[in-house]
């Protein structure tokens, strides 16, 4: 049943493609919503079903028998979770782009091309349908910002089309160079990493397809399309590639990369520079990128791109995670794959359509005098509870998954630990100070007695908060602290799914603590 | 060997009359239009002229897939064997495509000839497609060139297409003589004209290291050949005769004369030559014609995808999009296994398609705008969805986006050229290679795309109006893009039998 998430994303994405164009834009929107809906309702309904543990196969069938591939697809623990994560996240991009007049239904089509991709990517476990899956993302995303989107549109669709497929090029040599490698005559993800592959050919195909992964996961230096493509994009699509489409690239790192070139990960003959192995390499990129990312978000005027170099600093947690190779460390990475993409997707939410929207610019010097807090304080709450959320408030899913993250990496890597621990303060700047800039900088002048008449004269423009935008930001807080305080809702099935025989190469090449 | 039996003409007539019917078929359009159609709109005598062609393609579809019979007349001059057929239906598709594109044409009163050497053309292709003697396959080439040349011209109106089919016909003889020599040498090492005889002389005389003879042979025919399939540093003639020939003369050359091209340098060096094969291994080349088509490849791929990024009009960037589509085949071509054959014909056939279509479009909006320039395109989505839509999947099926042809196409060519070599990869610079650039053309297939579909073209004008068949014929061609790619075992799976069957 799970399967009909995708092919109900699809076929509503084929319905309103094929809209005749006068039809009302709301008849787009209703459909999307329920598609969304949908999709996420099926979600719910297998998480609640699953049974802990166990990998369940949903569609096997041939598809091109003379090379071996299989439309398969399964789900174990972390499938449900990041399956469950873009229902969630698919239902408030909807509500926050009820408002898209301008090719309406075109919007929506991409929209949810985009995300039965996301679903087949999570679903797939045949590594050729999941690269097929992957590569679909592409498109969408490409057309969502450049028809759609604002600052420096087309420059930052493009920028982001070109790394995604420069990305998914290196994934693809690397899984036809281990399809004609192994000699096994499948595609098969469980079968591709039960191959027999030399440890040298495994130490060149691991970063190869690690880093094609990694690049539409921020991975540092290779993180610059993020911060571009997120504030040119809608609002909609910044939830959406923040949310879903920078977990997809974690997900191939962990789902594919780790998996089928386990020995990857192993030490090299001679140590450079001090480090290792890949691992260390990657540890220490993601380390970099915590701190870079917080650090940049730090000095942003643009209120979008603190956001956005906030997203880069985060995923730095996640590829941090990863490279752990400790039961605590990966599933922490996994449970702040599900955060991020909620608290991610609703601070550029407010960013993008609640302040962005109705003010029409992002400048937050400009924002400051606008009295935000006053105008719209629903987006101010929103936004404070989304940033301390995002900060690792305790009580929201933040604080598990990026304390998960540190006590595993305290055991792998305890230097790289602590230089976390200063992108945590870092990160606790620069969010309060772009709280304080856009939100409330404007209340010290009216302490003082004079409400300046361009604020007051701004305040009449700016309209109040719309009933499907608090909805999505309510649903988007209420799922943050639902993980926040039952972590093991999920830690439940994804600690059993990473014990799982898939990630058996992971364990025995002795590199798993 | 089998040529010492007697011979039966009955049984040529028999093997040849797929090509009979496109003749038979080539003469009654011509008749026809002369005698009842001469005092008609123009538009009609095309129409009427198309459409009975496409019905003889139909017809000789049909009598191929009712032979189904394995021959072999004289050695190789002719044979029919299940590839054979394969390959020529394939064509005979291609075809009636662009016959249908050619429905709504009127840059010319010459309907009858027009049509006629549309048919001759394809005629060249199939014979071309079942032959293994070289005098055969010189012949049939020259019949393809030679139509070829003069449908590029056939706009008389401008002096773009006189422009565009002097430099075809001057690079065509020119490479027809380098291929001539290249047919030479090889009969003066086999003494004979029959690629089996030469691959069995070239065996002989390989012993001692690569014949000097045969070097120059192998450099010549990939001029040659290099020439009929656009490939760098023999591609010149390609951007100008892609923008000065009308539309459906374009698409022939892009796309039929391409699949009979590209089957036929295969036959050529991989049965012919296959003793001289060499290796384009980086550590331990040897000589031979891998490494030649390897060069042809690397030069091709980075031509083709480089010199597209600067291209305004849609035609031109068409043309350097298929020099660097020729170098990803010259890939599959040096593994020269019978994966690889399979592979390189879904990918010949895919592309082809994928072509006509963006032809069919580029038909449309020229009627339209008098312009292939991409700002021509802009606001497409709004003055034409379908076409926009269907542009959208042909540009994305070429730029190798799953799940669409073009994508499989490539994975299952990389995967061939990977696998030629049991237990070694030596052609894995040139899939790097490949994939490389494959990066690099996607920046300029969005850029045509960016002007369709993301352009608001406020001042462009209203709808374009299109011909419901040419409208019809890319929906068709969209669609098929859309179910080989997903299902690419339909088409794969009958290559592979093919393949299987004709034995490489």
């Amino acid at each position: 049943m799970l399967a009909w998430t995708i092919y109900i994303s699809y076929l509503t994405a084929a319905a309103l493609f094929l809209l005749p164009r006068g039809v009302k834009p709301v008849l787009a929107r209703v459909l999307a919503l329920l598609s969304a809906s949908a999709g996420f309702a099926i979600a719910l309904a297998s998480f609640c079903t699953h049974r802990t543990g166990l990998t369940f196969t949903i569609t096997n069938i041939a598809w091109v028998p003379s090379l071996g591939i299989r439309y398969t697809l399964s789900a174990d623990g972390i499938s449900l979770a990041l399956v469950l994560l873009t229902g969630v996240i698919a239902i408030a991009g909807v509500l926050f782009s009820w408002d898209i007049a301008d090719r309406t239904n075109e919007f929506f089509g991409f929209y949810l091309l985009l995300i039965g991709s996301v679903y087949g990517v999570f679903l797939a476990s045949d590594v050729f349908l999941l690269f097929v899956f992957y590569e679909i993302v592409i498109i969408p995303k490409y057309f969502l910002i450049a028809i759609w989107g604002s600052t420096r549109r087309e420059y930052g669709a493009m920028k982001l089309a070109i790394y995604s497929f420069v990305g998914s090029a290196m994934v693809l040599g690397g899984i036809i160079a281990a399809y004609a490698v192994s000699g096994a005559h499948s595609t098969s993800l469980n079968e591709l990493a039960a191959a027999h592959y030399s440890s040298h050919f495994q130490l060149i195909a691991f970063p190869v397809v690690f880093v094609g992964f990694a690049i539409l996961a921020g991975l540092w230096p290779f993180h610059t399309w993020a911060p571009t493509g997120h504030v040119a994009a809608p609002t909609a699509a910044s939830m959406l590639l923040a949310g879903v489409v920078m977990k997809l690239g974690a997900y191939g790192c962990l789902r594919v990369a780790m998996t089928m070139f386990p020995a990857g990960l192993t030490p090299w003959a001679h140590p450079h520079l001090g480090l290792a192995s890949w691992r260390d390499v990657f540890a220490v990129l993601a380390v970099i990128g915590i701190v870079y990312g917080a650090l940049v978000a730090l000095v942003q005027r643009d209120f979008k791109f603190v956001i956005g170099y906030s997203s880069v600093s985060h995923m730095g947690f996640i590829l941090l995670g990863l490279m752990t190779l400790n039961l605590t460390g990966l599933s922490g990475a996994v449970l702040q794959m599900v955060s991020h993409g909620l608290l991610a997707g609703l601070l550029f939410a407010v960013v993008g359509r609640m302040v962005y929207a109705r003010t029409h610019t992002r400048e937050l010097a400009l924002l400051g005098p606008m009295n935000l807090n006053r105008a719209i304080p629903f987006a101010a709450v929103t936004f404070v509870i989304a940033a301390v959320a995002a900060m690792g408030l305790p009580g929201f899913s933040g604080f598990v998954a990026e304390l998960m993250i540190v006590i595993g990496a305290w055991r792998a890597y305890p230097l790289l630990a602590c230089a976390v621990g200063l992108g945590i303060l870092i990160g606790v700047a620069y969010i309060w100070r772009a709280m304080q800039k856009a939100f409330f900088s404007g209340s010290s002048t009216e302490d003082a007695g004079r409400p300046t008449d361009a604020a007051t004269a701004l305040d009449s423009h700016i309209t109040p908060i719309t009933l499907p935008e608090k909805i999505a930001a309510i649903f988007l807080i209420a799922c943050s602290v639902v993980v926040g305080l039952f972590p093991h809702i999920l830690l439940n099935i994804v600690q059993p799914a990473l014990n799982s025989p898939l990630f058996d190469g992971l364990r025995r090449g002795g590199t798993w603590q | 060997m089998i040529a010492a039996r007697p011979f039966d003409y009955a049984q040529v007539l028999y093997l040849v009359a797929p090509e009979l019917l496109l003749v038979l078929t080539a003469l009654f359009v011509m008749t026809a239009d002369i005698l009842l159609l001469r005092h008609r709109p123009l538009r009609i005598r095309f129409t009427a002229a198309s459409l009975l062609a496409a019905l003889g393609c139909i017809a000789a579809i049909i009598q191929i897939a009712a032979s189904s019979a394995s021959s072999n007349l004289l050695n190789g001059v002719l044979l029919t064997n299940p590839l054979v057929h394969a390959v020529q239906i394939s064509i005979l598709a291609i075809t009636i495509v662009v016959l249908l594109l050619t429905a709504n044409s009127h840059f010319t009163h010459h309907v009858g000839e027009y049509i006629l050497l549309i048919l001759a053309a394809t005629c060249g292709m199939m014979f071309l497609a079942a032959t293994r003697d070289l005098l055969v396959i010189f012949l049939s080439l020259e019949l393809l060139s030679l139509s070829l040349y003069i449908l590029a011209a056939f706009d008389k109106r401008g002096a773009r297409a006189w422009e565009a089919a002097l430099k075809y016909f001057l690079f065509g003889g020119m490479s027809a003589g380098f291929l001539l020599f290249g047919f030479s040498l090889l009969y003066g090492v086999s003494n004979s004209t029959s690629l089996r005889d030469i691959a069995a002389a070239v065996a002989a005389s390989h012993t001692a290291g690569l014949n000097p003879l045969l070097a120059v042979a192998i450099v010549t025919i990939a001029i040659g050949l290099g020439f009929k399939i656009a490939a760098a540093p023999l591609h010149f003639w390609a951007p100008d005769v892609y923008e000065g020939a009308p539309a459906p003369s374009a698409a022939l050359i892009a796309s039929g004369s391409k699949v009979a091209s590209f089957f036929l340098l295969f036959q050529i060096v991989a049965l012919g030559l296959a003793p001289a094969a060499g290796s384009a291994a980086l550590r331990h080349p040897a000589r031979g014609w891998v490494p030649v088509l390897a060069i042809l490849a690397v030069i091709s791929m980075l031509v083709g995808n480089l010199g597209a990024l600067r291209q305004l009009s849609l035609r031109r960037l068409l043309a350097y999009s298929a020099v660097a589509h020729a170098g990803y085949m010259l890939v599959g071509m040096a593994a020269h296994t019978a994966d690889a054959l399979s592979a390189l014909l879904y990918y010949v056939v895919t592309y082809a398609l994928a072509t006509v279509g963006v032809f069919a479009v580029i038909s449309a909006v020229e009627e339209d705008s008098a312009s292939d320039l991409l700002p021509a395109l802009a606001g497409l989505w709004r003055r034409s969805p379908v076409l926009a839509g269907c542009l959208a999947i042909f540009i994305l099926s070429l730029a190798g986006i799953p799940p669409l042809a073009g994508f499989f196409g490539k994975f299952y060519l990389f995967v061939a050229a990977l696998q030629a070599v049991p237990g070694s990869t030596p052609l894995l610079w040139l899939v790097v290679l490949a994939i490389a650039m494959s990066c690099v053309s996607l920046y300029y297939y969005l850029q045509v795309l960016k002007h369709a579909l993301v352009a608001s073209g406020a001042d462009a004008p209203g709808p374009v109006r299109t011909p419901v068949l040419t409208q019809w014929v890319a929906i068709l061609l969209a669609l098929g893009v859309v179910v080989l790619g997903c299902a690419p075992h339909l088409l794969l799976g009958s290559f592979n039998a093919a393949v299987a069957a004709a034995g490489l």
